[in-house]
């Protein structure tokens, strides 16, 4: 059995070291880092309100790269920015890539970036499940590592079940390409983990995520678990 | 074989989305393309610009208003829904159909979009929803309730500035969540690639009667052409046919304190780049007006592009200048304009033009209250 892989999403803040720290020892494999913007189109309520609160505590580009550095200290996991592009627009594009690079990131992710923008910046691309076959060929090309699959139409945040368009679009990505698929959006529980898996080769969970590192390590470190245990257990025969 | 519909505006425009809203993008983009020139479409929009929405407005000279010019108000203030947002929104749902959504959805500032919005899905049978703050809510409550009573859900946004920055953004991840089933009617030349070319050709018609009509009266061009500017949708449909006109002075008035054009700098919101209101990190920064429809830290992509090019200029007013204007108007010509306009006619008085064209983007009577509550 081939390992599932487990994205977790943390908003970049003072604290978010100790947090991916805990998030990885309990069993996360990728930390995202979300880069705050004023006004994130792609984000549901959870992760619009941190995006707030992490302004509000003066996380602006140049921290938040000090805070990528700190958990590149304490964590030897890929490491991905998340942000927007008015955040790479004021910084500079390249500029951007090269500090993200330097203070340990591996990859990056824009959210309202599709793939036939900007093509020069080498990132994670999206797809959804409004996505034709031509444009998830395009960001497959194009991806740098593996494909992030929305799996509903709509914005980040916990759903109650796992959204029934993902299969239909994992199933196509599968025939269009090989690169590994990891889903997201709506991913909060073990149990969506455990159904994903079946479908794809990871998740990424943001919002829930979200909600339990603002109870502090222990919390994150408890759902990490969960996931992880999702993710690992064996598919029923 | 018809034309791709513009993307970009120099280094401005784009389609700044997260990767769902591609492929309804691609297919307003082909719809556009194909119905564009279209004549049994551009008939049809005619048909009702004319017959339902009042077109074509005049323009009428104010000799009391402005008697050391010769100043003429392009009356869209007159049109159907008391301005010119019915331009708008009358081609976008004849689009809408034509794409088979049922329900539309919108945002609005000062509301006048919202109920051009409402009152072209009550006319052809559509759900229609508009996403409104609440600071604007509070400030332009007739149009609330003329929404509601033209059957349209008003969906109050509670967070941030509570005006049309948010009220866009919840519209966007509405649609986000809709998209199937939804057409996002645009208010405005800004949000990502077609809708800055598509409200703009849909707003020409402003500037192209304007145009007829001053030659027809004046013999002559005229010194300057004047328009507010918040997205800049009532600038761009007066301002583009006069672009070719290279003595005509194009003069956008902004808001002191919302100058996208004047105070921006390059960034990205709601789907394009265009000039927006931001510190140096790229974080939106808040707007302030008096009036609600120009109260937004961003601006068409074209615009950015007319300001760079120098083809047009881009000048601020405050919100005391552009009240007395408002005073000025209804007094000595006995016409109420909006408080977006009015802050047109401050610079068109003393932009040192003689024949001067100003467009009287709406009127006045929803921002009563407002002045009032001001000048307590």
């Amino acid at each position: 059995m081939s390992a599932k892989t487990l994205v977790v999403y943390l908003m970049a803040m003072p604290d978010t070291p100790e947090l991916a720290q805990a998030a990885v020892d309990a069993g996360a494999d990728v930390i995202e880092v979300g880069f705050p913007f004023s006004d994130p189109l792609a984000d549901g309520p959870v992760i619009r309100r941190a995006g707030e609160r992490a302004l509000a505590a003066g996380m602006r580009t140049r921290r938040c790269l000090e805070v990528l550095a700190e958990i590149r200290a304490r964590v030897d996991v890929p490491l991905i920015p998340m942000t927007y592009a008015s955040i790479f627009d004021a910084y500079g594009w390249g500029e951007l890539e090269r500090d993200a690079r330097a203070a340990g990131a591996t990859s990056l992710i824009v959210a309202d970036l599709p793939a036939d923008e900007r093509q020069e910046l080498h990132r994670v691309q999206l797809v959804a499940p409004t996505s034709t076959d031509e444009r998830v060929r395009l960001a497959a090309e194009a991806t740098d590592g593996w494909l992030y699959l929305v799996t509903v139409t709509g914005t980040t945040g916990a759903r109650a079940e796992l959204a029934p368009s993902l299969a239909p679009l994992a199933e196509r990505a599968r025939a269009i390409s090989s690169v590994p698929l990891y889903a997201g959006f709506g991913i909060s529980t073990g149990e969506h983990a455990r159904a994903a898996a079946e479908l794809v080769d990871g998740v990424v969970v943001g919002s829930r995520a979200i909600e339990a590192a603002e109870q502090g390590p222990a919390a994150l470190a408890e759902l990490v678990g969960q996931l992880r245990a999702g993710l690992d257990a064996p598919v029923a025969a | 074989m018809t034309a791709t519909p513009t993307r970009t505006f120099g280094e401005y425009g784009g389609r700044y989305v997260p990767e769902t809203l591609i492929p309804a993008l691609d297919e307003l983009e082909q719809a556009w393309a194909s119905l564009r020139d279209d004549a049994e479409f551009r008939a049809e929009l005619q048909g009702m610009l004319e017959s339902y929405a009042g077109r074509p407005t005049p323009i009428t000279r104010v000799e009391r208003f402005a008697p050391d010019q010769r100043m003429y108000l392009k009356r869209e203030d007159l049109m159907h829904t008391g301005a010119h947002k019915v331009n708008n929104a009358l081609g976008q749902v004849l689009i809408a159909r034509r794409l088979g959504k049922q329900r539309i959805i919108a945002e609005t500032g000062a509301g006048m979009h919202g109920v051009a919005t409402a009152t072209v899905c009550a006319r052809f049978g559509l759900e229609c929803i508009v996403y409104m703050g609440t600071e604007d809510i509070r400030r332009q409550a007739p149009n609330v309730e003329r929404m509601r009573l033209l059957g349209a859900e008003v969906r109050p946004v509670e967070f941030g500035t509570r005006t049309l920055k948010e009220a866009t953004s919840e519209a966007i991840r509405d649609w986000i969540a809709n998209v199937e089933t939804t057409y996002y009617l645009i208010g405005s030349c800004v949000g990502p690639a077609p809708y800055p070319e598509l409200v703009r050709e849909l707003q020409r018609v402003i500037g192209r009667e304007a145009r007829a009509q001053i030659l027809g009266t004046e013999g002559r061009l005229p010194d300057a052409v004047v328009a507010c500017v918040g997205g800049g949708s009532n600038a761009i449909g007066m301002f583009y046919d006069f672009i070719p006109d290279e003595d005509v002075r194009l003069i956008g008035v902004e808001a002191a304190d919302a100058a996208s054009l004047g105070s921006g700098r390059g960034g990205v919101l709601h789907g394009a780049r265009s000039s927006i209101l931001a510190d140096e990190d790229g974080q939106v920064q808040d707007a302030h007006s008096i009036s609600a429809g120009l109260d937004y830290p961003g601006v068409g992509p074209e615009h950015a592009w007319l300001r760079d090019s120098g083809r047009a200029e881009y000048v601020p007013c405050t919100d005391d200048e552009a009240l007395a204007a408002f005073h000025r108007l209804c007094e000595t010509e006995g016409i109420v304009p909006a408080l977006e306009s009015s802050h047109a006619l401050v610079r068109a008085l003393d932009c040192g033009a003689e024949l001067v064209l100003v467009c009287l983007s709406g009127r006045g009577d929803k921002d009563l209250a407002e002045v009032l509550l001001h000048e307590r």
